[in-house]
């Protein structure tokens, strides 16, 4: 059973949790059971495809707490596990707009810090300001839908 | 090289130039206005106006009538006339606001003005002969939040206003009492006062920021506007309300100018004016700094630089926190100096850190390497 294993201990057991299925909702479920998919290919090579994946369905528009809070573990799994000679070329790979969605990640991650945390996404924060300058900073903060 | 004016340490919350730019009004972040008058080479202090209580937000001064326009967080506006022993009179306005007006403008034929408030509304004054005073009309809805910036269509009835609520609309302020009925625009066609002819969101799914600046082109067909979230939009109505944003990797800018029909100027934070180029399909892309100050911006010296240049200011300490562009502090306002808005040739910054520059094209034009110039 995949909820046994280890990994998705983490992860909302999602027949415990009532959830109304209007449409947003529904939407925003994926996220409980995309980890299947994007977690292979966070032991696979493809680290940047999981990355672009995790950002492009990110749940801004949620209003569902849970959902987002689910979101963010995916993402800080996949960021906390690239090597730091790999974000550059990630960076380089992603378009402006999941940039700006990248660094309220980032911004994120630096709020729950957990061991060795800090010092990668700092890495991170580096190379994103790097390629889109201040204005990706002062996104996260005008922006009124956080992650 | 632009020419640069320092005014004391105080932030220039607002300026004004008058017809043939021999002399300036600016508010030194306080309730006063200062007339300055070039004489003889300087820029001499002419008269203090004092009639305000409270901070002054906005100066416009009408070229052609030759009158100054000034509003404040007091919710009152004055509309100032020179007498004939050249001193400036203030004239009362009754905008009816009951919170701080932001922003003012004359309209292109000076017959009216604007005035943006954090009441929610936009109060359109105009002088009526008869009692002898200045009337206001309310623009109401839908606004929802403060008025930030106004700017009039060269048709004189259409205005359009940013507001904190994220939002840009083109309203018709159009006063019966004072003009002919208005011919159609790319805007529409029916113009009565109130009616909003388009709007627009600065934001996207939610994100966006608070407009600071909107500006309409000489042609009116284009609105370009400035917001919070650091973006810089162009709407144009003669290809359908299409807008295009590019969100900058610049800090918020808070003042643009269209300087020809395809070319505008964004100040702000950055502390550097930035121009933006909107080729034929309606696309906005950056087109370059305006500040080629020689300094440099980045953190890389070298070690060999720092001690250089501790060697020349004859310093001791190496924390050098002067910024590399002209303008220490965030640039709050950008005015036409010479020529229009279709051809202009020379723009003035003021900024927080005191400073009033005028930049000239032709000047830039050998600094900005690369960049041609029609």
């Amino acid at each position: 059973m995949p909820w046994d294993s280890s990994i998705y201990f983490r992860f909302i057991d999602v027949y415990d949790y009532n959830v109304a299925y209007s449409e947003e909702s529904c939407g925003s479920l994926i996220w409980l059971f995309r980890p299947l998919g994007i977690d292979q290919s966070i032991w696979g090579t493809d680290n940047i495809e999981a990355l672009k994946t995790v950002l492009r369905n990110a749940p801004i528009s949620s209003r569902n707490q849970m959902v987002k809070d689910a979101a963010l573990n995916v993402v800080m799994q996949v960021l906390l596990s690239m090597k730091s000679s790999q974000i550059e070329e990630a960076v380089n790979a992603l378009d402006r707009d999941h940039l700006d969605i990248l660094m309220k990640y980032i911004y994120r991650g630096f709020e729950t810090p957990s061991e060795g945390s800090s010092g990668q996404l700092l890495a991170w924060h580096e190379k994103v300001h790097a390629v889109a300058g201040v204005g990706c900073i002062v996104r996260v903060l005008t922006d009124k839908k956080r992650v | 090289m632009p020419e640069s004016l320092s005014f004391g340490i105080d932030p220039i919350t607002a300026h004004a130039w008058n017809k043939d730019r021999t002399k300036l009004a600016i508010s030194p972040n306080s309730p006063e206005v200062h007339i300055y008058h070039f004489q003889r080479g300087e820029w001499k202090l002419e008269e203090v106006l004092k009639e305000h209580d409270l901070k002054v937000t906005g100066i416009d001064w009408a070229p052609n009538t030759n009158r100054i326009v000034t509003c404040s967080a007091d919710r009152n506006a004055y509309v100032w006339t020179q007498s004939e022993e050249k001193k400036w009179k203030p004239t009362l306005v009754l905008l009816r606001i009951n919170r701080a007006a932001t922003c003012v403008r004359w309209s292109p034929l000076e017959n009216k003005f604007a005035v943006g408030s954090g009441a929610r509304l936009i109060s359109v004054c105009y002088f009526e002969k008869e009692n002898d005073w200045w009337v206001s009309k309310h623009i109401k809805k839908p606004i929802r939040s403060t008025v930030t910036c106004l700017d009039w269509h060269p048709n004189d009835v259409l205005l359009a206003a940013g507001s904190t609520d994220f939002k840009v609309r083109v309203f018709s302020a159009y006063i019966k009492e004072i003009e002919e009925r208005p011919v159609s625009t790319s805007w529409g066609s029916k113009m009565p006062l109130g009616l909003m002819m388009a709007e627009f969101s600065n934001s996207t799914n939610g994100a966006g920021g608070w407009v600071h600046s909107v500006n309409f082109s000489s042609s009116g067909d284009r609105i370009a506007w400035v917001g919070h979230d650091s973006s810089i939009s162009v709407a144009d109505a003669s290809k359908g309300m299409a807008v295009c944003v590019i969100r900058t990797d610049f800090l918020p800018f808070l003042a643009c100018l269209w300087v020809s029909e395809n070319r505008l100027i964004a100040a702000g934070h950055g502390c550097c004016p930035m121009l933006f180029e909107v080729n034929e399909t309606g696309k906005v892309h950056f087109a370059g700094k305006l500040d080629a100050s020689l300094k440099k911006e980045t953190s890389g010296v070298s070690a060999m630089k720092k001690f250089q240049s501790l060697d020349r200011q004859a310093r001791t300490e190496t924390n050098d926190t002067s910024l590399g562009t002209l303008h220490q502090n965030a640039i709050t306002s950008v005015c036409l100096h010479t020529g229009n808005k279709a051809n202009a040739t020379k723009f003035s910054t003021a900024g927080v850190d005191g400073l009033l520059a005028i930049w000239d094209f032709n000047n830039l034009e050998s600094a900005m390497r690369g960049l041609k110039f029609n």
